[in-house]
């Protein structure tokens, strides 16, 4: 079966073709085509999970091309991390693409936003099954166009086309510097296949420069802070909100974002090699995670607060491999594609029910949409790191690799992030679905379609994270191995985390249940800091200011630049190349011209002269003749 | 014995009166008839020197036969050929006959 893995990305990619030509007449048949095709992928990909746990590993590739002595492959590498990943893109792809039958009814672009769904998942499991860099930044940039196009699905609305071009233009700066990672690795080691790079680096690393590895793992990096929305490129993620729900969905819980863990999980070896990189990569996730996780407790976009979730989440992904929690940053990723999954879906069952984004205007839903109420208060359970749920088991481990890493500093830092998460997203559960009703809103119930992902999901968010438990003996990280680590449990950690996670619910139930009237009070006493969260600590801001606009005035300079001295200088050439020719063109016209009329009539003029000797009169002829012979006689005898 | 400056100045003026032919007829068998003169005038030339200057050699002799016979074959050409032209002009007079004029 494992051989057969490069059909995984191929059935999606099908269904992308189909919707993309034929989905106009297809019309509402275009979700059946997206969904087998994720049905087949989904298939696959968890025999081939099944054999890879039997042990079963493979990596197949074929010579692309060759430049000197750089060999371009291409091929696919099924290992723990790409099995587990497979399954997980495409479960949760499955789930969306069931969930978006109800949810983009009646879109007028209903089929496109299936293909381009097809599309994006079939980038991503070309990404995750790619066995180089190369490739993997080919699917990598494909990976960005899709969540172009996907976040400005709705592109009338002027927020959302923007949204699309800030998402895409942000990735684009993480990219060019993994492009530059990625291109001095290959540079230096002369190969790009990630298990030959891992061999080179843990059997041959005598003579390699340590300096070189951090340089090409920290750009490496840049990539996967651009794809998961590390500080500082996390600008565009909470703005994606502007597309589609189910696409948050997607791009958000199991697949771009995902991308950028994976990445680094994928390139580990490099980063475990280079100098300090892997401290870069704790501290970026520590930045992203507390002030993501600030931020979203001051928010009231339903899906904003979700979205500075998963930036939060992700940097506690980045904190995990940072501190060489390899299997804990991954174990979390999978647990958070669901959990995170679910709670998007359930936002976009809110806002397909109520109409409205902003949790204040909601409140008592709870009887109107107990399904989804409930598989939200199992995400919210599970994401707060409430036992024995699947975020607790993956949010321990992250916990103890912190610990066991030894820096206090670090570990409180992420003990406050776990506790603002638990907080915010009781905040956000008890807004939207306790209380009483704050505004009349017309509520109607979500399709069947968007409730069974809901449950699916909310099913995976409680025993994903068995997997990786103690009570499993640590199966998980046994699994996807990439170095000895503390994988005993810790029971102080485990408390610590369990004690947080709490302390938030149970402040969350006291400032939006028991009494309200708090959080208001804290707002106006504590103004400058309620801002400064309330502004997304004014990073737009502040690249709006020391960026984007001095770009655009530089932009504007080169523009004028261009206009009046390139443009001019062209035209310059232009009008005098007119000039000349003008005075080329009467050159040619009466001297070159005058020259051969002038010869003609010099010829007709002779013709006239001399045709007067042709009068047809024989006998003039013979008179000539006669007297040339004489003249000729005259001459030879007396010359 | 007729001495051979006698035979020359007679071929000289038949030759003359075959040229002033040649020169003002206007009917082309004039013409033809002049040219036959200059020819006759040309072989009294032949026989003449033939006989003063090679007496036992009849080459010159012989020589003249052929030029007779090859000035009959010739008249028989251009007598064809004025038939020609005026079959195709209904002129035989040379001065109208200009078709090759510019």
């Amino acid at each position: 079966m494992v051989n057969y893995a490069y059909l995984i990305p191929l059935f999606p990619l099908a269904a992308f073709v189909v919707n993309v030509f034929w989905g106009r007449r297809l019309k509402s048949k275009s979700a059946p085509v997206a969904i087998l095709a994720m049905l087949g992928s989904l298939v696959i990909s968890c025999l081939i999970l099944k054999e890879v746990i039997s042990g079963k590993t493979l990596e197949q590739s074929i010579e692309w091309f060759k430049v000197g002595r750089y060999s371009f492959e291409a091929g696919f590498l099924v290992d723990s991390l790409s099995a587990m990943m497979l399954c997980v893109v495409t479960l949760v792809g499955l789930l969306v693409e069931v969930y978006s039958i109800g949810y983009m009814h009646g879109d007028a672009r209903y089929h496109l936003f299936f293909a381009y769904l097809s599309l994006f998942i079939f980038s991503m499991l070309g990404l995750v099954l790619s066995n180089n860099l190369i490739q993997t930044y080919i699917f990598w940039e494909l990976v960005g166009v899709c969540s172009y196009l996907l976040i400005s699905f709705w592109f009338e609305k002027k927020s959302a086309a923007d949204a699309g071009k800030k998402a895409f233009i942000t990735n684009r700066i993480g990219d060019a510097g993994f492009f530059l990672g990625l291109s001095t690795l290959f540079y230096y080691l002369g190969t790009a296949n990630f298990a030959q790079i891992s061999q080179r680096l843990a059997h041959h690393p005598e003579g390699l420069s340590q300096g070189v590895l951090a340089l090409s793992a920290v750009l490496i990096f840049c990539g996967a802070v651009g794809k998961s929305a590390q500080f500082p490129l996390h600008v565009w993620l909470p703005d994606a909100m502007e597309g589609p729900t189910p696409v948050s969905a997607l791009i958000h819980a199991a697949t771009m974002v995902a991308a950028g863990v994976y990445l680094v999980a994928r390139s580990y070896a490099v980063f475990a090699a280079g100098h300090l990189s892997l401290e870069v990569v704790s501290y970026i996730g520590i930045i992203t995670s507390f002030m993501a996780g600030s931020i979203a407790l001051v928010q009231t976009d339903i899906k904003r607060i979700l979205a500075y979730s998963t930036v939060s989440q992700l940097g506690y992904m980045m904190i995990a491999l940072g501190t060489g929690g390899y299997s804990a940053g991954v174990f979390h990723l999978m647990t958070h594609a669901f959990f995170k999954a679910l709670l998007f879906l359930c936002a976009g069952s809110v806002i397909h029910a109520c109409g409205v984004q902003d949790i204040r205007q909601m409140g008592g839903l709870f009887g109107k949409m107990k399904v989804t109420a409930t598989t939200c208060l199992i995400g919210c359970l599970a994401i707060s790191g409430v036992p024995p749920l699947s975020g607790f088991w993956s949010k321990d481990e992250i916990l103890v690799s912190v610990y066991n890493s030894g820096n206090m500093v670090l570990y409180g830092l992420t003990l406050t992030v776990a506790f603002m998460t638990a907080f915010y997203m009781f905040r956000l559960l008890f807004l939207t679905f306790f209380g009483k009703p704050r505004e009349k809103l017309h509520i109607h119930k979500p399709a069947p379609t968007m409730d069974w992902p809901l449950i699916i999901l909310a099913i995976f968010s409680i025993f994903s994270g068995f997997v990786g438990s103690p009570l499993m003996g640590h199966a998980f990280s046994n699994f996807i191995y990439f170095h000895p680590e503390h994988i005993e449990p810790n029971y102080m950690v485990m408390v610590s985390s369990i004690i947080v996670g709490l302390a938030g619910i149970t402040l969350a139930w006291v400032f939006y249940i028991l009494s309200p009237g708090i959080p208001a009070a804290l707002a106006r006493n504590f103004s400058p800091v309620y801002n400064l969260l309330l502004n997304k600590y004014w990073i737009d801001e502040i690249y709006d200011r020391f960026i984007i606009r001095p770009f655009l005035r530089l932009t504007k300079f080169a523009f004028s630049f261009d206009r009046y001295l390139i443009d001019g200088a062209v035209n310059l050439t232009g009008t005098s190349c007119v000039a000349v020719s003008r005075v080329k063109g009467w050159i040619d016209k009466y001297i070159v011209d005058g020259l051969v009329n002038l010869i003609a009539l010099m010829v007709g003029a002779l013709g006239e002269v001399f045709r007067r000797l042709q009068t047809g009169l024989i006998q003039n002829y013979i008179l000539l003749i006669f007297t040339g012979v004489i003249a000729i006689v005259i001459l030879l005898r007396f010359v | 014995m007729i001495p051979l400056s006698h035979y020359l100045i007679l071929s000289a003026i038949l030759f003359s009166i075959g040229l002033y032919g040649v020169f003002t007829r206007r009917s082309a068998i004039g013409i033809l008839l002049s040219l036959e003169i200059m020819l006759n005038a040309v072989n009294i030339n032949f026989v003449a020197f033939a006989k003063f200057m090679a007496p036992h050699s009849l080459a010159g002799q012989i020589f003249v036969i052929f030029t007779i016979g090859v000035a009959a074959a010739s008249t028989v050409v251009g007598l064809a050929i004025i038939v020609a032209i005026y079959h195709n002009y209904k002129t035989i007079f040379v001065d109208e006959i200009d078709v090759m004029k510019w």
